[in-house]
């Protein structure tokens, strides 16, 4: 079964949505929606080094933007304002990424494969990094849930009960970069954030509770996903692209309906 | 030994020194007040209890295995987070419905488990985080100003509900407050806070106490004639105190106590 390509795409599209749409309601909670965006653009210069160092490319992706996000939380809060100091590093990072694959003379590297996904090219060995990528931020995002929660809502309110708000953005940080690194292969750096966002925005007007809306979003991924390699099949479109395409319809559906029943 | 205990602490933010070597202790049942003007520390002092701020110097240390019940001065909660009033309630730690019914009932909002806590006006969002904090029976609660955006009887039963609980579990309470009248009736000890600890005693002690009216004027809006009449018109201790904090002090009595007015108004 795994043999046949569309398959392994739909199987590695699940299994991306699976993690990142939780992951995306917690970006989207807590207003870290240039903050996913920046990880994933540092990702390309990890994806460039790795190459360099024929290392893994999930682990350099995945270090990266663990590096960019540590980062970015340790400056902030240094006179710069986040926003600006996320502008400066993501694209920088982006930057450098490229102007690094070019230096990669030996091995002919289809960037546009990193920028935007090859999802169709996704091997067994892919398969597996991405389920085990996926299974990990689940897990840890189910040990966590009520930690996080916590901190997420209020730093005080988490402090009160015990809960270390700062441990607890670590631990998010780490899941985003696991996320990050697990799909690439699937959208590509520049729609990563995509992947993240849109899934949970489509999810919030139809959600009362943080749990309800974090299944709903994952939903709304998977849905987004399968419709997604449909529409690339069908109308021999770029597949990440599609799938976001897709995911935005589903919001701007999702948004229409809400206004609708307010009205 | 005491529930918690604060030893020589200072905080600063940035350059500022907001709290600067302040003692205090709390032991189990007591129920205390902080007052003090706008900016002398009152909500550091409450988030330097639950570890929330950098302490700058000194230490507090906590009884073991001590649960806290902290109530902010305000909470703002994300419009792109979906929470119910039951879900909040069991956070972080999962209660069950019957008790979480329970303490929504005993805040005087009983039907409220369903809403959306952006919905609530501001009354009964208060009485929605109180009766968050009581369900994970504390050993201390923390209130900082909990009585903001309730009316008048709002607050009164807010007060009554604070005996109540202190009878019921036995905890201690910390609380912070402008409303002096009700504070100073409701406290066994008051502590009053500009920077460092000013005066601290029973409410008499600490409403006779020339620093209190150094801060507050001897007739602030009639709170001390609502607790104690002798103490109003005893005007003749001098301010031979040691203020480390910077209002201005006039050799005379009158003076300083038109100056204080000035600044506390």
């Amino acid at each position: 079964m795994l043999d046949d390509f569309m398959i392994r795409a739909a199987l590695a599209g699940l299994g991306v949505a699976l993690a990142a749409a939780p992951m995306g309601c917690f970006v989207v909670w807590r207003r870290m929606a240039y903050f996913g965006d920046a990880t994933a653009h540092a990702s390309i210069l990890g994806v460039a080094i790795a190459l360099a160092l024929s290392v893994s490319v999930f682990l350099g992706a995945m270090v990266m933007a663990l590096l960019m996000a540590l980062a970015v939380t340790a400056l902030s809060g240094r006179g710069y304002a986040v926003d600006t100091l996320l502008g400066v590093l993501a694209h920088s990072a982006l930057a450098f990424g490229l102007v690094a694959v070019s230096f990669l003379s030996g091995v002919r590297i289809d960037l546009m494969a990193y920028l935007f996904g090859d999802i169709l090219a996704v091997g067994k060995m892919d398969l597996a990094v991405i389920w085990g990528g996926a299974a990990l931020v689940l897990a840890l995002l189910t040990w966590r849930w009520a930690a996080l929660l916590t901190a997420t809502l209020n730093p005080d309110l988490a402090h009160a009960s015990g809960i270390d708000p700062r441990r607890e953005q670590l631990v998010l940080t780490l899941a985003l970069a696991v996320v990050v690194a697990v799909a690439i292969k699937v959208v590509g750096v520049l729609l990563i954030a995509a992947l993240l966002i849109i899934p949970a925005a489509a999810a919030r007007p139809f959600a009362r509770t943080p749990e309800g809306m974090a299944v709903i979003a994952v939903i709304v991924a998977a849905l987004s996903v399968l419709g997604g390699l449909q529409a690339s099949l069908l109308y021999d479109t770029p597949t990440g692209p599609s799938i976001v395409c897709v995911a935005a319809l589903i919001f701007a559906g999702s948004a229409f309906g809400s206004s609708l029943r307010r009205a | 030994m005491s529930l918690i205990e604060v030893r020589d602490l200072s905080v600063r933010y940035g350059g500022h020194r907001v709290l600067n070597h302040v003692d205090i202790s709390i032991d189990r049942g007591e129920i205390v007040t902080i007052v003090g003007p706008n900016g002398s520390g009152k909500s550091t002092l409450l988030r330097a209890l639950i570890g929330a701020v950098p302490v700058a110097g000194g230490r507090v240390s906590r009884a073991t295995d001590l649960r806290i019940g902290y109530v902010p001065q305000k909470l703002a909660i994300d419009p792109t987070l979906p929470m119910t009033v039951a879900r909040f309630m069991s956070l972080p730690r999962r209660q069950s419905a019957t008790d979480v019914a329970a303490a929504l009932e005993q805040a005087g909002v009983p039907d409220l488990s369903d809403r959306q806590m952006t919905d609530l006006s501001g009354g009964q969002f208060q009485r929605v985080l109180l009766a968050r904090a009581l369900l994970s029976k504390p050993d201390l609660l923390l209130l900082d100003e909990a009585t903001q955006g309730l009316d008048q009887p709002g607050s009164a039963a807010f007060y009554r509900q604070i005996e109540d609980v202190r009878a019921r579990l036995g905890c201690a309470i910390l609380m912070v407050s402008h409303e002096l009248h009700v504070v100073m009736s409701a406290s066994d000890r008051v502590i009053c806070l500009n920077g460092h600890v000013c005066c601290q005693g029973t409410p008499e002690i600490v409403a006779s106490a020339p620093e209190y009216r150094a801060l507050f004027g001897s007739g602030t809006q009639g709170a001390l004639a609502l607790y104690r009449h002798d103490h109003n018109h005893s005007h003749d201790d001098g301010c031979d105190h040691d203020h480390a904090h910077d209002h201005s002090h006039g050799g005379a009595v009158t003076p300083l106590h038109q100056a204080a007015r000035d600044k506390v108004h």
